[in-house]
């Protein structure tokens, strides 16, 4: 008895080890990608669907037989919604790992306290989530809108008779960089449009602020001087859902004052009770809502992935939202730069990459510019259902060519529209 | 004559109600087929130009239609309309019941086209109407008279008034007509018109005197209006001022059930529990379980889950405090610095433990129906039914404690601990007991504190980080050893929040607030009512 | 009757024969071996350090640092405090505005003002920022913000006999008051993204392996620098003061010393350490931001304490390089996990482990000396602990000053 088992172990010990070996051996032939997103902490909410959309991505690409005969091998670290964990965690991918790409952050803190990382280190970064532009560097390409690409059809919109007419705006954001720079845009784009500042009210909360007594107050406030007025909410992360629960509790509807969001998308929806909030918009370049087959297949993919490996939340509902195309865009156009390079050396795929094109689920062929690494995206404007999925309203013609350096600010006078050599 | 534009919304209003004044003496024209696509399809302004050809003689089936659209319960497919009503699918041309064919498409309808027809609606639903719908339909008109006043609107209101109609929607009516003859010719008109606006409390109207007073010629119509808009910037510096005390009172109220269970088992056991944020976060978990299994088990009764949910959070926090408390914090007693640091290391426990079973997500919370929307009083104070809510059940939840305190053999035995351990220990009580139940009291609150919360904010695993720092210097600020201080400091502190909110913004008030605690307990380091003597 | 004059005993060597050589081997490894060991070595071979080593050792002992403050005045005096992290992030933010100053016009917007005030519109410096660009005066306020700042509190907070767990709470208030105003975009910290992107220091491109390996350096010696600093003040006169402080203060009161200068000065002496562990940490890490300043921060510093053994000295600078090595092999393997250990940590070590590590380490080197632990609170509280598990209520009340 005893004999027999120690020989059991001893076979399933060296079966291990072999096939450690074997794995290992194998192993050097998988390109390594990283994932850096929050997994836990205050950002996790909002990342790790992100996560999930990358490993879904890398298993439909292993399943077509990889990139050039090479299976990709996911890197996930958490950097646990941390900031200085994120550079850190970044250097750990890029030194230790030995990562060919990385996707990841969410946050601009994030992005900026890795960016110097992958500078020095000269790293592949896809950052996939809309953004306050104001920046362009050679190692980062953006999935995510710039201002242009969804603030300011945005307030066009608003401003257009469908939107209302609007004549006086509410500015309202979290503190941070991303609300204040697109307010700052958003106002000189106003002030060009004649809109005079006395017009315009901008406030910001706390992150994490949930009392909208007194805000909405003063919305209600500002609004019955005799014009039209809008709100432009750029209300970061779970605040959102107090402010849109004053908001129908205060009886403010969307016929009379109506709020454009540009962090709230179907995922934020989640947790909210959408009745009192019918009407209210978002402006993105993605809704889960849009009917064409690429996005057919895309949603249908992912709400058999989340079954299939138990995503907590989304295995009963699946939702798909923007920055989850625009994560599945990334790595499919990095795939076929690769490709295109025959390499993973940084710099040749970053060559490859300009004018990549990928048939998007938002139903464009979405294309890499030649120069300055952000996408043309279309934008929609959705209005907001009474099952929390939107209802779109309004889209531009054809996509929008992003502008990373606004000219509505006076000091990006002179800057070139691509990444400028350190 | 007046410099101001027409948007098209109320060109398009003052068009319907014009042609329904007019050719309400004339047949009803039917609903045609392509009515009914030009109504579905197209443009946005083709459908409010067809929506207003409609409204203006509508028959029964082109009424049901608009209807219809406002509730968006209308699909089209290849030509045909359809209205997926209460009693099942109907064409909508010829009333008749239909099958829903595959692929039919929801009609889109903007915030535009949702303007243009509730006009459309409070047009049809002025006359005739059940007294709800006439409220409604007339609070709609006073507001467009408000926002641009339109002489033509007054046939209609004038008809309307002549005939029978709700009382609330006569007064409504009677200030929109106000509203609208405050341009007429007739100088009597005008000043009876801004007499009248005297008594109007919305915002909305002072632009609308401000504008008149500009273009009045009379020297007394002037005096009326001058008066008019001196009542209504009373009234609503009044109003706000009573908005910033309920807005405080009901932030006090939200401080004072989260810190209640706190100054408990403080006051009783000196140990401030570190997890107490985790044990509201609990609760309010709890309550949205017991919103789902109502929605699976129980979805007539929804609206009462709340009621059912408060016991079942006080039980869960209080069985997870009875836990926590025999578990770790009883081996820690008379050491209260440890005491914070394990009950740190539990609330990180508890808030991974409820990621990892629920997810990392928030969790929706649905309001029951009684407890969304607002009443407005004096005019144009709104005050949301879930704060009012709030503040009575936080009444309650304070009078509970303090009977079970003051009355019952358990409150005795808590007061004679808090006063004197060793004493009542001589006395023959159990004073771990008493611990144990205490911790579980004051847990309990916590999780009540959680059920009302989750009906204001999220709920999510963070839940209980943000009001922890509010619940200590609540429990800091009241002193230690009766409710009345934890109440007075926990109402005081949110009403200060509430007015420096009010010109600073919500950051520096709370920073105001946290500075002043900290000033305050410089000076009084036992709290407002200092119970024991010096002993901090 | 005149006082007679007490022959105490005279204070023991500052490190025992043993004490001295662990030390000599640690500044060796930090001196010389590990500049080898990262600039030398060649990257393929095994005995190399990378540089995310290098940065990973040099930010625990930042924190270790921290750790030592803390063990200064909890340890020793018996005052905990829940918002040290707020003088970490003082003197971290110091020093970010002089490496701010020095990114010059190398920003996005080629501006003598770093980047954040210019898309605020800021067309000037405001007036907190006027010595950044002296690394004399950076060095100066390294040591006087956070020692102004503790001084101030201290002073208030000691004058009114704030003390043990009301004392704890509102540390913790001031450093969430402090984060809060931080996180404001006006306050003109950069908020909620704080400063990053740092070039130079001193002239020198910081993002070299020479330049992070000097950092290194010099965190390294700043610790053992300021360990022999803290051995030699627990040893001395002042240090038994404060132990006193610790154990009984109304009976130091009694014997006529005013615990007030005392405490203050032990209490800033602290913050300044944290304020210049913050200052080292912040070139390291390459960011600073206020969420440095979040409570949590701050009670992880007092867990690491404990971890290691309170009163010790060396015990907080093994329980930092414990808990944070922890944290870091963790978060990649197990991140779900992580906090689940963390959490569990706090308890183990508050329920079981009162002496921590070193406690540990020490009871199984034996001797009655090991017993008896960071001096008398524990073992008149063990008898309380000892009576709670039997239900039975204590007899005698434990005075406030034992609750430690």
């Amino acid at each position: 008895m005893q004999n027999s088992r120690r020989f059991t172990l001893k076979a399933l010990t060296v079966a291990t080890v072999l096939g450690a070996f074997g794995l290992t051996a194998h192993a050097q032939e998988t390109i390594k990608v990283g994932v850096l997103h929050s997994l836990s902490g205050t950002m996790a909410i909002s990342e790790t669907v992100l996560k999930d959309t990358v490993l879904m991505a890398i298993e439909e690409i292993n399943a077509k037989g990889g990139v050039m005969g090479k299976k990709l091998e996911p890197v996930v670290v958490d950097p646990a919604s941390n900031w200085p964990l994120f550079a850190e965690r970044a250097r750990q991918l890029l030194t230790q790992d030995k990562v060919a790409v990385v996707f990841g952050c969410w946050t601009s803190v994030s992005r900026k306290s890795v960016l110097p990382v992958f500078e020095e280190l000269n790293g592949l970064l896809f950052y996939p989530v809309q953004y306050e532009g104001e920046e362009l560097s050679k190692n980062v390409f953006y999935t995510g809108a710039a201002p242009n690409q969804q603030a300011i059809p945005a307030v066009e919109y608003l401003m257009s008779k469908d939107g209302g007419s609007a004549k006086r705006f509410v500015l309202l954001g979290t503190d941070y960089v991303y609300p204040r720079t697109t307010n700052k845009i958003l106002r000189a784009f106003l002030n060009s449009k004649g809109i005079p500042d006395s017009d315009i009210m901008e406030e910001y909360t706390p992150f994490g602020h949930s009392d909208y007594q007194s805000i909405i107050a003063k919305i209600k406030q500002f609004s019955s001087q005799g014009k039209k007025t809008a709100v432009v909410s750029t209300i970061n992360g779970d605040s959102n859902v107090p402010f849109y629960k004053e908001l129908g509790n205060a009886g403010l509807k969307a016929t009379d004052v109506p709020v454009v969001a540009f962090s709230v998308g179907e995922e934020e929806l989640r947790g909210v009770d959408t009745k009192p909030l019918e009407g209210h918009l978002a402006a993105w370049n993605y809704f889960m809502s849009i009917k064409n087959p690429a996005n057919d297949e895309f949603t249908k993919k992912w709400a058999a992935y989340a079954k299939a490996k138990n995503l907590p939340g989304h295995k009963d509902k699946p939702l798909t939202n923007d920055p989850m195309e625009a994560t599945y865009i990334g790595i499919n156009m990095w795939k076929q730069a690769v490709e295109k390079a025959k390499s993973t050396d940084v710099d040749k795929v970053i060559a490859a990459m300009a004018g990549q094109t990928f048939r998007a689920p938002s139903g464009i062929v979405s294309k890499m510019d030649e120069k300055n690494h952000h996408l043309h995206k279309s934008v929609f404007i959705g209005e907001v259902r009474g099952d929390g999925q939107f209802d779109v309203v309004w889209k531009t013609p054809g996509p929008v060519k992003a502008q990373p350096w606004s000219p509505f600010i006076p000091e990006n006078k002179g800057k070139k529209d691509e990444p400028v050599k350190k | 004559m007046r410099p101001h534009n027409f948007p098209s919304l109320i060109r398009c209003l003052c068009l319907c109600l014009g042609m329904a004044w007019l050719l309400s003496a004339m047949p009803a024209r039917a609903l045609t087929a392509d009515d009914a696509l030009a109504l579905v399809e197209g443009g946005v302004a083709d459908r409010i130009d067809a929506l207003n050809r409609l409204a203006g003689a509508p028959d029964e089936r082109a009424a049901a239609l608009i209807r219809a659209m406002a509730a968006r319960e209308v699909q089209v497919h290849e030509g045909r309309v359809f209205i997926s009503g209460a009693d099942g699918v109907r064409d909508a041309v010829t009333g008749e019941p239909a099958e829903l064919p595959e692929g039919a498409q929801d009609v889109m309808v903007n915030n535009r086209m949702r303007g243009a027809l509730q006009g459309a609606l409070a047009a049809l639903d002025l006359i005739g109407a059940p007294p709800a719908r006439q409220r409604e339909a007339a609070a709609t008109l006073q507001q467009r008279a408000f926002d641009e006043p339109d002489i033509d609107m007054l046939p209609l209101i004038e008809r309307a008034l002549a005939g029978e109609l709700d009382e609330a929607a006569r007064a409504s009516l009677l200030m929109a007509q106000a509203a609208v003859l405050l341009d007429s010719e007739d100088e009597a008109r005008r000043l009876e018109a801004a007499v009248k606006l005297g008594g109007a409390r919305q915002p909305v109207v002072r632009p609308l005197l401000l504008q008149q007073i500009e273009r009045e010629s009379s020297e007394e119509v002037k005096a009326a209006l001058r008066q008019s808009l001196a009542a209504l910037e009373r009234s609503l510096q009044r109003n706000a001022i009573l908005a910033q005390v309920f807005s405080g009172v009901s932030l006090g109220s939200i401080l004072l059930l989260a810190a209640l269970g706190l100054a408990i088992t403080y006051g009783l056991m000196g140990v401030i529990n570190m997890a107490h944020g985790e044990l509201i976060m609990i609760g309010a978990y709890a309550t949205w379980l017991v919103q789902v299994a109502f929605k699976q088990w129980l979805p007539g009764w929804f609206d009462w889950y709340l009621v059912a949910a408060m016991p079942v959070a006080f039980m869960s926090s209080a069985l997870v405090g009875a836990a926590m408390e025999r578990s770790v914090i009883r081996f820690l007693y008379g050491r209260p610095l440890e005491t914070l640091l394990a009950t740190w290391g539990l609330s990180l426990v508890l808030m991974q433990g409820v990621r990892s079973l629920f997810g990392a997500q928030n969790v929706g919370v649905e309001n029951p129906a009684w407890m969304s929307g607002s009443v407005t009083l004096l005019g144009n104070l709104t005050l949301p039914w879930n704060r009012l809510f709030i503040i009575a059940f936080a009444g309650l939840v304070l009078l509970g404690v303090a009977m079970l305190i003051s009355r019952t053999r358990l409150g005795l035995f808590v007061r004679g601990v808090t006063q004197n351990r060793p004493i009542a220990a001589c006395m023959g009580v159990n004073t771990a007991r008493i611990d144990t139940y205490a911790f579980a009291l004051g847990s309990g609150i916590a999780g009540l504190a959680g059920c009302a919360l989750s009906q204001i904010g999220n709920v999510g695993p963070d839940l209980g980080q943000s009001y922890i720092v509010d619940s200590f210097m609540v429990v800091v600020l009241g002193g230690v050893g009766q409710i009345a201080g934890t109440v007075y400091a926990a109402l005081g502190l949110g009403v200060l929040n509430k007015f420096i909110e009010g010109w600073a913004g919500a950051v520096l008030a709370k920073i105001a607030v946290l500075v002043f605690i900290i000033v305050f307990i410089q000076k009084r380091p036992q709290g407002i009512f200092a119970f024991k003597g010096r002993e901090a | 009757m005149s006082p007679r004059s007490v022959k105490l005993p005279a204070p023991g060597p500052l490190l025992t024969r043993g004490g001295w050589s662990a030390f000599m081997v640690a500044l060796l490894v930090v001196c010389a071996v590990a500049p080898v060991l990262n600039l030398m070595v060649p990257k393929d071979s095994m005995f190399h350090l990378s540089d995310y080593m290098v940065g990973l050792l040099g930010k625990i002992m930042c924190y270790a640092i921290c750790a030592l403050a803390m063990d200064l005045i909890w340890g020793y005096t018996g005052i905990l405090s829940l918002g040290h992290g707020l003088f970490f992030a003082l003197g971290g933010y110091v020093m970010g505005m002089y490496l701010m100053r020095q990114i010059g016009t190398d920003g996005h917007y080629k501006s003598e003002l770093p980047d954040f005030m210019v898309f605020l519109d800021w067309k000037e410096l405001p007036w907190h920022w006027a010595l950044s660009d002296s690394f004399i005066a950076t060095v100066l306020l390294i040591v006087l913000v956070p020692g102004a700042l503790a001084f101030v509190f201290g002073y208030f907070a000691f004058r009114s006999r704030i003390k043990g767990v009301y004392f704890s709470i509102i540390t913790q208030a001031l450093t969430f008051a402090a984060m809060l105003l931080f996180f404001r975009n006006e306050t003109g910290f950069g908020g909620n993204n704080g400063f990053t992107d740092f070039k130079r220091i001193l002239d020198i491109p910081i993002a070299t392996q020479g330049m992070r390996m000097t950092l290194f350096v010099i965190t390294g010696l700043t610790l053992l620098g300021f360990f022999l600093w803290a051995k030699w003040l627990v040893g001395s006169k002042f240090g038994r003061v404060l132990q006193a402080v610790r154990d009984a203060e109304s009976r130091v009161m009694f014997c006529g010393y005013n615990p007030l200068p005392y405490k203050l000065t032990i209490w800033t002496i602290s913050a300044v350490m944290c304020g210049v562990a913050g200052a080292l940490y912040v070139p390291q890490v390459g960011i600073i931001n206020p969420g440095e300043m979040s409570p949590a921060n701050s009670i992880e510093i007092a867990i690491w304490a404990a971890v290691g053994g309170r009163a010790t000295l060396i015990g907080p600078i093994v329980g930092a390089f414990i808990v944070n090595g922890a944290k870091s092999i963790l978060t990649v393997s197990f991140p779900e996990y992580w906090l689940y250990f963390l959490g569990g940590l706090f308890i183990v070590v508050t329920l079981f482990m009162p002496q921590g590590v070193v406690g540990l380490v020490r009871r199984w080197r034996g001797g009655p000396q090991a017993r008896r632990g960071p001096e008398q609170a524990p073992a008149a509280t063990s008898a309380a602990t000892a009576a709670a598990r039997d239900d039975v209520p204590p007899m005698v009340a434990v005075p406030a000053e034992v609750k430690a």
